[in-house]
């Protein structure tokens, strides 16, 4: 079985260091073609295109071939094909596979089946890991440390994968937490036990204000009306959860806000002229997270 | 005509499962595979008992079980105790140890776990808190109560 990244648990510190480590590489030349001759399948059983274009981009780049779908209605899955026999499939005719499907554990699966590597690009609400290092990367290059940072997370933390991946990710590097969230999505037990036993400290708060001036990174999500069994309970939090360039007044200087994106209301057109935006260039670093992560797979660039 | 006493026998040789909380001696059957063998075997339960008020007891006649299948058992009665009987007598008495990973026998309750969609052999690693086990799946990662998931 090759190496291969379903969940961010998968890398140990040393390598997810070397792949954020590997992508500014790549930030400063991204025309290295040392990927020619190579074909890697792009599997999307479920339709993502920021996700899908980030990854073909990354494969385009390295000058390697992409084969695959953009969803799966045309494949023969929708006849029945058995998940492990379109794997075993694919698995024949290429170096990698990137895939994204809507069962939760399916790339895990996928990762047994294949003999190639394979890269999670998000199985249901359950892991996306590259989107996690390029998140790590997005605070490292703008911090210049990862280590000893205050994170304020703010939105659906009780649904909201990337938050939950992060914070794993995170706690190899002494961080503090503060937890912004309504009663009803606040982060999930589980994650708060496994900080506590980590010794990592956190704040939780449904206020935005409360600690808006205290943080190096602020990370947005989407508040989803989906989740709410109370309509007027929607429309209570969301407004709260806005944020606008007047809200920005006393931040910390080198303060900057992410957001895994697509945003709706959560974050103002108006603060995208502030310096303290960053989630345009940090879906840019996607890229080059991608292009570092598919080189450390393929042997390309191994760890030192 | 003669009162006949009906009498639970003593084994000659096999295997006696005790201490199973009452609710679950069902369970402990499908979990060692007892519902398919020739063997013969005997069921109490609600009997009286010091631990649980009423638990439950699982005689089966030439049958020895490797640790592993035993182990399974854990699960759902981790205070159950293994007699193993050979000529009337018991010879050895073993206590359960909970396995660290559980494969095929449980099912995990996310419904969006891709071993609910596809053929696949589920997998799980238990995880002890005080009592209580849970599952978690090596699949989609969510954690199942023994009770979801058995």
């Amino acid at each position: 079985m090759a190496k291969s990244l379903i969940s961010i648990r998968d890398f140990t510190k040393e390598e997810i260091l070397h792949v954020l480590e590997t992508a500014k590489e790549f930030e400063q030349n991204r025309e290295q073609k040392f990927l020619e001759g190579k074909v890697i399948a792009s599997l999307f059983f479920e339709p993502s295109t920021r996700t899908r274009l980030s990854f073909e981009t990354a494969i385009n780049r390295l000058g390697a071939k992409v084969i695959g779908f953009s969803d799966a209605t045309n494949t023969s899955q929708s006849k029945g094909e058995t998940l492990k026999d379109t794997i075993k499939m694919v698995d024949n005719y290429v170096d990698m596979i990137v895939m994204r499907h809507p069962l939760e554990g399916s790339s895990r699966y996928a990762s047994e089946v294949a003999t190639v590597p394979v890269v999670n690009a998000g199985d249901g609400a359950n892991q996306h890991p590259s989107q996690t290092l390029l998140d790590l990367y997005s605070i490292l290059q703008t911090q210049g440390t990862l280590e000893g940072l205050t994170i304020n997370m703010v939105g659906d933390l009780k649904y909201g994968r990337t938050t939950h991946s992060l914070l794993q990710a995170m706690s190899h590097f002494n961080p503090k937490f503060i937890f912004t969230a309504p009663e009803e999505l606040k982060m999930p037990k589980e994650y708060k036990g496994f900080l506590d036993r980590r010794g990592i400290e956190y704040i939780e708060t449904t206020s935005l204000d409360e600690h808006l001036n205290n943080c190096d990174i602020l990370y947005m999500t989407r508040v989803q009306q989906e989740r709410f069994t109370d309509p007027m309970e929607y429309e209570r939090v969301k407004d709260v959860y806005t944020l606008n360039a007047s809200m920005l007044g006393n931040v910390k200087d080198n303060m900057k806000i992410l957001h895994p994106l697509p945003r709706v209301t959560e974050i103002d057109q108006d603060v995208d002229e502030t310096k303290y935006a960053y989630y345009f260039k940090q879906a840019e670093n996607g890229l080059y997270v991608r292009m570092a992560i598919i080189s450390y797979l393929l042997g390309y660039r191994p760890l030192k | 005509m003669t009162h006949k006493e009906l009498v639970v026998s003593a084994l000659e040789n096999g295997t006696v499962l005790d201490h199973i909380p009452a609710q679950y001696v069902y369970k402990a059957l499908d979990l060692l595979g007892l519902k398919d063998i020739e063997s013969q075997i005997t069921i109490g339960i609600n009997l009286a008992s010091k631990i649980y008020g009423k638990k439950g007891i699982i005689k089966i006649a030439d049958k020895f079980f490797e640790d592993e299948e035993l182990n399974k058992l854990a699960l759902i009665a981790p205070k159950a105790t293994v007699n193993i009987i050979r000529d009337f007598k018991v010879v050895e008495k073993k206590m359960l140890e909970t396995p660290e990973e559980v494969v095929g026998i449980a099912r995990c309750k996310n419904p969006k776990c891709v071993t609910n969609h596809q053929p696949i052999k589920t997998k799980f690693a238990t995880i002890q808190n005080g009592d209580e086990i849970s599952l978690k799946c090596h699949y989609c990662e969510k954690i199942s109560s023994i009770k979801h998931a058995l």
